[in-house]
């Protein structure tokens, strides 16, 4: 077990609710997560679950209006992030906590060098002076292995290809040494074999500089190969949380389950695959009980009319569903929803 | 030799791919000359057979999509023979390139950029039928029910436009559209690409099952290696524009023998024990197709690279039963 004192981040009941004319999109609903220091979290799920807006709310980075931040908390070394001034999460941001984006292109700026980039990272948060700043990006560059860093960082963004545009990004947040690093599907835009160079990349560094790290993806490829602890998101609310051994061996809340069947296997060879069946609900007209209760195929009628709170199970994982609480009468149920 | 390819060989020939190349002019200079060529696809040759599902995967800017764009017609190849039910398509003229459009059909990645947004869901598949003109007026409607029936969307939605239906239901609506012709041979460019894991899976199960409904052949074009070990019964794997192994799906995934495939192969990040590899992670980037490596394009990432492979190109080969490789240590 974790050390209490390792504890860097700790994310409570937070709620960021979107105010639109269609009405209000509940996109993070009580959402609760540790992130231990020197640990990679995985946050998993599907398009629209609500792990990004959980990594921007940590960092307060929503648009407001629409959104707001309507519930819980960050705490962040002992404070609430969610209390202090924009002033205060202006130093944390980049600094502390810093954050890649899954787009390079998007997020550096098209007109400077990359290496003017990275120096201004230094000068902002570290008051150094220009020439001190360069060199300090130069050998940044060099920790996440660009070759010949020298020229590099005289070249703008366009000139380097995604792999390296995504070093570029992870250069750049962590050049003030944060506590933690927020990766919101940072290989998701590259190919597989620069993907592996990357994640081997953040391996590494992560070792070099115990950071912690939250890593956002919808891939269970990368978070089985990454990740310590999973949290899987569903509709806005975690659904499971577990170590990342135990949830691939031992998954136990029905999307879990669902989510590894669909994925297409790479060692026997299958008919079919078993699809969940129906989409996701809308984010502004969420189902009363469990909100996946409309696709689970052990739902019953308890299920449809309260929502399950997240519960420790024996093996001290966490889920998300009825089907694991007193309430449930027939625990065969349990056996058979196993993974195939 | 496996059943299935066994299968596949007793059938029709059904599309012959021969020298294809696609080159792209880049214009630069004070006058805007062309000064060189992205070699996109640089000579590409293999054959389909009718039934069967045969999948081109690679990374970006391997040539995967050009080589489906160049059959469909969508650009014109620079040189090379495309032959479809024994016509070289790159013969043909406008007029009987969309006659041949009729057994020759895609489905793109984006649903919602290919299909009009002002268009309701009847007359998406309303079009697709006139335009080739495949029934008499009174029957097409009863077509558009039957189409959305087989795809597995509800009967009202025809009234409906595309911005109503979530990602997997588009992607239903170009199955329809592409469906709608009765085609011989579907292109599917990332077909399941832009799709959540548990919808993919409800569009994949629906592929395989219209295929075995109307015997369709698919040329699959695809980056994800599960989806294509799921799908296919062969597999070209594409580097820098040129093929570097053929297989049939199992020989491919058990037994790669391309230094690329196999990096590839490594490559995939997987959640199960027994599904892992020794992971090869290769150096550097793709090189740019304007200027790929001399001899072997991918001597200057390969780990095995000896002389020849820098200066010599490695032919295509066949190693047994229809397996091709083009690698200079591969006998």
């Amino acid at each position: 077990m974790l050390e209490q004192e390792d504890k860097i981040l700790e994310v409570r009941q937070l709620q960021t609710h979107f105010f639109t004319d269609e009405g209000i999109s509940k996109a993070v609903d009580g959402v609760d997560f540790v992130l231990h220091k020197g640990e990679t979290l995985g946050i998993v799920g599907e398009s629209g679950c609500g792990k990004s807006i959980t990594s921007m709310s940590i960092l307060r980075l929503i648009d407001s209006p629409p959104g707001k931040i309507v519930g819980g908390e960050v705490v962040f070394k002992g404070e609430n992030l969610l209390s202090k001034s924009e002033a205060t999460m202006r130093k944390i941001r980049g600094n502390e906590i810093s954050m890649i984006f899954q787009e390079p292109m998007t997020s550096l700026n098209p007109v400077f060098s990359v290496g003017e980039q990275i120096a201004e990272v230094f000068r902002v948060h570290q008051n150094m002076g220009r020439k001190e700043a360069w060199k300090k990006a130069v050998e940044m560059l060099k920790l996440v292995g660009i070759p010949s860093p020298e020229e590099r960082a005289k070249q703008e963004p366009h000139e380097l290809s995604g792999g390296m545009r995504q070093r570029v990004m992870i250069a750049m947040a962590l050049s003030c040494n944060p506590e933690i690093l927020i990766a919101d599907e940072p290989t998701t835009a590259l190919d597989v074999t620069i993907q592996a160079q990357i994640l081997e990349l953040m391996k590494t560094l992560q070792n070099e500089l115990g950071m912690g790290v939250i890593m956002i993806t919808h891939d269970l490829g990368v978070v089985s190969e990454t990740c310590d602890r999973v949290a899987v998101m569903y509709a806005g609310k975690v659904v499971e949380y577990a170590t990342a051994d135990d949830l691939f061996d031992q998954p136990k809340h029905p999307y879990t389950i669902g989510l590894m069947n669909s994925l297409p296997r790479m060692d026997i060879d299958q008919e079919s695959l078993q699809a969940i069946p129906g989409n996701v609900p809308s984010p502004y007209n969420m189902p009363n009980g469990c909100r996946f209760a409309p696709r689970c195929p052990h739902a019953k009628g308890i299920c449809h009319d309260a929502i399950p709170e997240l519960r420790n199970t024996d093996d001290g994982s966490q889920v998300r569903c009825w089907m694991y609480t007193p309430e449930w009468e027939d625990h065969s149920d349990i056996t058979k929803a196993g993974v195939k | 030799m496996s059943v299935q390819t066994q299968v596949a060989q007793d059938k029709e020939l059904l599309l012959d791919v021969k020298n294809l190349k696609q080159h792209f002019p880049v214009k630069g200079g004070l006058l805007g000359r062309t000064i060189n060529h992205v070699k996109a696809v640089d000579g590409v040759d293999f054959q389909m057979n009718e039934g069967e599902t045969l999948s081109i995967v690679g990374e970006s800017g391997c040539g995967k999509s050009t080589t489906g764009r160049a059959i469909l017609r969508l650009d014109n190849p620079t040189d090379g023979e495309i032959y479809f039910q024994g016509q070289n398509l790159l013969k043909l003229n406008k007029k009987e390139m969309r006659k041949v459009r009729k057994d020759l059909q895609v489905i793109f990645q984006d649903p919602f950029a290919s299909l009009n947004p002002r268009q309701t869901i009847k007359s998406i598949l309303y079009e697709a039928l006139s335009i080739q003109n495949v029934l008499p007026k009174a029957k097409r409607l009863e077509r558009i029910y039957e189409l959305l029936e087989h795809v597995g969307l509800p009967a009202d939605s025809i009234h409906r436009y595309p911005h109503e239906f979530s990602g997997g239901q588009r992607q239903r609506i170009g199955i329809a559209r592409a469906l709608a012709v009765d085609p011989k041979l579907i292109i599917c460019d990332e077909a399941v690409s832009a799709l959540d894991v548990s919808v993919q899976a409800q569009v994949l199960n629906l592929l395989k099952s219209l295929q075995n409904q109307f015997n369709l052949t698919f040329l699959f074009i695809a980056h994800d290696l599960g989806v294509v070990r799921h799908i296919s019964d062969r597999v070209i794997v594409m580097y820098l524009g040129k093929i570097v192994e053929i297989a049939d799906k199992k020989t491919l995934f058990q037994s790669p023998q391309h230094p690329y495939t196999k990096a590839l192969l490594s490559a995939i990040p997987v959640t199960k024990k027994e599904e892992k590899r020794e992971r090869i992670v290769l150096e550097g980037d793709v090189p740019s197709p304007i200027n790929p490596p001399e001899g072997c394009r991918f001597h200057n990432r390969c780990p095995l690279a000896v002389d020849a492979c820098k200066t010599q190109v490695p032919p295509l080969r066949n190693i047994e039963n229809g397996h091709q490789v083009a690698c200079h240590l591969v006998s």
